[in-house]
């Protein structure tokens, strides 16, 4: 059992505030992935977590108990850095059993689990080299290794992919989902890269300039963004956006002008949303088409595309000037310089109000 | 014309040919002291200089004779030894906070130990002098240890800085997670990682100390005299000798320079500041 509660946390360095008052809860055996733009403060709150840095307010409650003052050594936490963190003078094997050689365990016990968890990662044969005679892949597994030896109540990962080369990242991340299946333990994961989120959590939390934009499971975050900032930073390409103006307003809906010339009736509706008011209209590239004759559609001009193979990301401009990118077929000529006439999906389309958050969307809320 | 192959070889025939010359140029004082060391006095003064000589072993003897030349090495020896390690007990605790929790003004720190060295040492013999002779350290090897202790502790606490801050922090805070005190962080993991620059720290201060001559001429007589004031005994008022001071001086390097050679590949790490790995 292993449950971590932050309660208004909040951290500053020499006046500026870093983490702004964040509360969450982790549950036990949950993967909870920190995702969001550098300097949004995610790899410090995480420090915080692990008692590397100092808490300016608020509490850290590890099942129940209060650890905010308690020293990194005495959390029974682990923690995998994203340079690794090895020491290059021990052995792969004193490295691992280091903390346990630390905690003055039975010299047969700790020669047990440092077995164990050599096994686990593949890492028998490695155990009598140096970290200097390692690949990046291998050093990564060491220090997961050194973590998993001391069986903590909650794993701790600082962008632990990021300095590996894009294949390895892709193994790796699937031998994480792998471990954290195994072990059933509970972990934290900080990243920057809204794949790895999307692919390892149960739960992402989203942060943006020391504040938590929204929590939820990935596709919960995905389908149902909050606000504006969830919805262009989840998602690859990016979520296009369109302003416009609410043209009228009923019950089960409102119907938006856009300014780049189209006039959409939406299920969207909200007791704020009043005629006149400025909004933007969201939408994912694999939720854009080409309209069919006689459909009214959105009229762009096809600018560069992306040839995937299995797709194509085609970028186009908008009449107002806004970008776009939409999801064609693989096999699909370059439609380069061409007018494309686009159909936008009204039950696919997300709407924000002039603050950015989203307007509930009927038939999804009710679903 | 030459090709170009040929012009760069004559460029690094001429490159390594300068190198030589000057490493010769710089080399010769030691050289000319060691032949001077085997001639007569007679020879010694010889203009123009001598070459070619009939090598003589009068000077060592001499000097064996009038000068207990062991007691002087121990001496030397009990000093370099004691002052390198009670400089590093001082600067490695110093070095680890000033690299690891650095504040506003750590490089200020930092600057104000080294302009210590830029004070000319003659500016404060009086006082030192006084105070040694207060405390009763006059002659002593405890004053001479002190005295070095302090006036290399600037550029070892530099040495040591610049060698723990090319440790990455996050192996410390992993040693830290992993439950090390930070006696344990310190002797488990940072001073491992950084050996080869605190031995060639070690290096330097021996070496500097082992050369200081002018608080060993004003602070020792006999009891705690070092080399350098075996050499400075003999300029004496009766007059130079040079065959039996360049002897003497041979007899005083020897050492250090016998124990610089075996140590040269840490010796350039620790001059270079870490800038080579």
């Amino acid at each position: 059992m292993a449950t971590l509660k932050l309660k208004n946390l909040k951290k500053g360095f020499e006046g500026l505030q870093i983490i702004k008052g964040i509360d969450l809860e982790v549950l036990d055996k949950e993967f909870v992935v920190f995702v969001g733009p550098s300097g949004c403060g995610k790899s410090t709150l995480l420090r915080l977590i692990a008692g590397l840095e100092d808490v300016s307010s608020g509490h850290i409650e590890l099942d129940g108990r209060d650890i905010t003052e308690v020293s990194p050594a005495k959390r029974d936490l682990a923690m995998v850095f994203q340079t690794y963190a090895l020491y290059p003078h021990m052995t792969v094997r004193k490295n691992m059993s280091f903390a346990l050689d630390l905690a003055g365990g039975d010299k047969a016990e700790v020669q047990r689990k440092v077995d164990d968890a050599a096994r686990i990662l593949e890492l028998t044969p490695l155990l009598d080299r140096k970290p200097r005679q390692l690949s990046g892949g291998q050093r990564q597994r060491v220090a997961i290794g050194r973590a998993i030896v001391r069986n903590p109540k909650i794993f701790l990962f600082d962008e632990p992919l990021s300095n590996l080369d894009a294949a390895l990242r892709v193994q790796m991340r699937l031998e994480l989902a792998r471990l954290h299946q195994e072990l059933q333990a509970t972990m934290i994961y900080v990243t920057h890269d809204q794949v790895e989120a999307m692919t390892l959590a149960n739960k992402v939390v989203v942060l943006n300039g020391g504040r938590i934009e929204q929590v939820g499971s990935p596709l919960e975050l995905y389908h149902h963004p909050a606000n504006l900032f969830v919805a262009g930073f989840l998602g690859t390409p990016k979520m296009a956006f369109l302003k416009g103006k609410v043209s009228a307003v009923d019950t089960g809906g409102c119907e938006v002008s856009l300014d780049a010339g189209l006039q959409l009736a939406l299920p969207h509706s909200s007791a704020a949303l009043k005629v006149g008011d400025p909004v933007t209209l969201g939408i994912r590239p694999e939720h854009l088409e080409l309209a069919t004759a006689g459909q009214p559609g959105l009229s762009v001009t096809a600018d560069v595309s992306e040839r995937l193979g299995s797709d194509t990301f085609c970028h186009v401009l908008a009449d107002s000037g806004e970008p776009l990118t939409v999801r064609l077929r693989g096999d699909l000529n370059n439609p380069y310089g061409q007018r494309l006439q686009l159909h936008l999906g009204a039950e696919h389309c997300h709407l924000f109000d002039a603050n950015g958050d989203a307007v509930s969307h009927a038939l999804r809320a009710a679903a | 014309m030459m090709t170009l192959k040929q012009s760069r070889r004559l460029q690094s025939v001429a490159l390594g040919g300068l190198s030589w010359l000057i490493a010769l140029l710089i080399f010769f004082p030691i050289l000319w002291m060691v032949l001077t060391s085997f001639k007569t006095e007679i020879d010694a003064f010889a203009t123009p200089p001598l070459f070619f000589f009939h090598p003589t072993l009068e000077n060592y003897i001499h000097i064996q004779e009038r000068s207990d030349y062991l007691h002087f090495a121990w001496n030397s020896i009990a000093i370099s030894f004691s002052a390198t390690i009670l400089c590093l007990l001082i600067a490695v605790p110093a070095a680890y906070s000033m690299a690891f929790y650095e504040t506003k003004r750590t490089k200020q720190t930092l600057l104000w130990m080294l302009s210590t060295k830029m004070l000319p040492p003659v500016g404060v013999l009086m006082p030192i002098y006084l105070l040694a002779k207060g405390t009763g350290l006059l002659d002593t090897k405890l004053a001479l240890i002190i005295i070095y202790t302090l006036v290399n502790l600037p550029i070892v606490v530099w040495m040591v800085y610049t060698y723990f801050k090319d440790v990455p922090r996050d192996i410390l805070e992993a040693a830290r997670l992993d439950g090390a005190t930070l006696l344990q962080e310190m002797l488990r993991v940072l001073l491992p990682i950084s050996k080869g620059g605190l031995a060639s720290t070690a290096l330097l201060s021996l070496i500097l100390c082992w050369n200081e001559a002018f608080w060993s001429l004003n602070l020792s007589s006999s009891q705690a005299a070092p080399l350098t004031a075996l050499i400075a005994s003999y300029s004496s008022p009766e007059g130079l000798f040079w065959a039996k001071l360049s002897a003497v001086s041979t007899l005083a390097c020897a050492p250090i320079l016998i124990f610089g050679w075996i140590s040269q590949k840490q010796l350039v790490r620790g001059l270079s500041f870490g800038a080579v790995k």
